[in-house]
């Protein structure tokens, strides 16, 4: 086993392909600790994490805790809600305040794009970006991908197809690099007004039929529609949308192969896909899940083991 | 570079016989016994004598299992080695089993501590017993026997035990290398 080429987790850009072999391997590995009638290995009993929560979050911080935990690090949480943020301190200010109390590694998840790096260019611990902005949510493509691995062998020659509001989701900016960088095809799919406008500069096809898509690829990856991010109305309403962008069991029993379904969560159940879709044996959102536990696992574990002690 | 031969294929025969006579003088027909090859090295031995067993002794279903302890070592983040982990093989729980550590060498202790520790993952053991085909004595860091050994040999640091397996090197013989 060789070590990661990069000292924190910001995006999947600054990764390589070794890099994201290695991480799988390693997820293998975690997977099946996770698996066992104890689920816990003492191995980063002397680390500790802060998590660091500026937007909500329900999956994303509850599978790093549930990960950190497995791998027997002290854990400390951090909401935006409840801190000093309302009383006017800035973020290297918040995070020093914690740094002084020794924490080797910070997952931080902010609303801002780019934040992760600038935590890292003014503080001194490991940092896992959990989502910044519509920027890059690395360890969700790495679960998205290993998930794709798991159920159709690999990932390499597969067809993908993004669904829906690519324009303010990181899930889609770092599952394209993954995607890419694991010799996968890619395509978006999505309203017009919801991708974005360069990207077909990331060698990306842009499809804005939904049937035309599923008709080609092996997996959907399904996004939500990010309402909360939506200063505007992009698209005419909600019924329109789904008129259009949302899966149905009739759509998928009109294709002449079975695809696997993917979404990142949460759902939006009768909007982006319908219940029956969500929960039929074609979708693997409960695999995601817990891919994500042994995925963050594994990037802990290799960005732990480079702190020097 | 030098190095010496320690145990050749003949010897490393005998022995493997040894012990498995040892293990069946103790354990009568296995039924409450589990080995358990430390991996990734231990497998090999384990597998073999599993083999012995089977062919020479006419023990069968002896039940066998390759634990791998790279998440339990106490050494991740204090050397400059990259630890890299194996597959564990663990389809049964131990609670209330006689288990028996099998490994090549034994040398700090270490690994068994942490094969101790990982064990519990999979139950409460009735008993733990440590099998080693090469006991490096003088060498160890922590207060670890092995129960039954191959050969004792007395090596320096910066010399090396290298166990070859048919299966993996070709040939089963044992050297010891001085860098």
């Amino acid at each position: 086993m060789s070590t990661l080429s990069v000292e924190h987790l910001l995006g999947i850009k600054h990764l390589t392909k070794e890099d994201i072999h290695l991480i799988f391997e390693t997820t293998d590995h975690f997977k099946q600790v996770i698996n066992r009638p104890i689920k816990k290995v003492p191995s980063l009993r002397d680390i500790t994490i802060a998590n660091l929560f500026f937007e909500n979050s329900t999956r994303t911080k509850l599978s790093f805790e549930i990960a950190q935990k497995r791998l027997s690090a002290d854990v400390i949480n951090f909401s935006a809600g409840q801190s000093s943020l309302k009383k006017g301190e800035t973020l290297i200010d918040t995070v020093n305040n914690i740094l002084s109390m020794k924490v080797d590694m910070v997952v931080m998840r902010h609303p801002k794009p780019g934040a992760a790096e600038f935590l890292m260019q003014h503080v001194d611990a490991k940092i896992i970006n959990a989502g910044d902005g519509a920027h890059e949510h690395p360890t969700q493509a790495l679960l998205d991908t290993y998930s794709i691995r798991e159920k159709l062998g690999h990932v390499e020659g597969k067809k993908v197809v993004i669904v829906g509001d690519i324009l303010h989701s990181r899930v889609a900016l770092s599952n394209i690099f993954a995607l890419q960088l694991l010799g996968a095809k890619v395509k978006v799919c999505g309203p017009k007004s919801l991708i974005p406008k360069y990207i077909e500069e990331l060698g990306v096809e842009v499809e804005t039929n939904l049937k035309k898509a599923l008709q080609w690829c092996d997996v959907a990856n399904m996004l939500r529609v990010q309402n909360e991010r939506m200063e505007v109305s992009y698209f005419p309403s909600t019924r329109e949308y789904t008129q259009q962008y949302g899966v149905t069991k009739a759509l998928l029993d009109e294709l002449d192969k079975p695809i696997v379904i993917m979404h990142p969560g949460p759902i939006n159940r009768g909007v982006e896909i319908t219940s029956d879709v969500a929960d039929s044996n074609q979708a693997i959102i409960l695999d995601q899940v817990e891919n994500g536990v042994a995925i963050r696992m594994a990037v802990t574990y290799l960005l732990a083991s480079k702190i020097k002690s | 570079m030098s190095q010496k031969v320690l145990l050749n294929e003949k010897e490393v025969n005998i022995i493997l016989h040894r012990l498995a006579c040892q293990l069946i003088e103790k354990h009568n027909d296995f039924s409450n016994t589990i080995l358990v090859g430390l991996q990734p090295r231990g497998k090999h031995l384990a597998d073999r004598l599993l083999q012995l067993l089977k062919s020479d002794y006419n023990i069968s279903d002896t039940q066998i299992g390759y634990l791998d302890i790279t998440f339990y070592r106490d050494d991740f983040r204090r050397s400059n080695k990259v630890l890299e982990a194996s597959e564990t093989q663990m389809n049964f729980i131990v609670e209330g089993k006689n288990v028996v550590f099998i490994d090549d060498v034994l040398y700090t202790g270490r690994s068994i501590r942490a094969a101790l520790t990982a064990i519990q993952s999979y139950g409460r053991p009735k008993s733990i017993e440590l099998l080693i085909l090469i006991d490096r004595r003088f060498s160890r860091h922590l207060p670890i026997q092995p129960d039954y050994r191959g050969r004792q040999v007395d090596a320096i640091d910066e010399e090396k035990v290298v166990v070859n397996w048919k299966e993996t090197q070709g040939e089963d013989n044992v050297y010891l290398i001085k860098q």
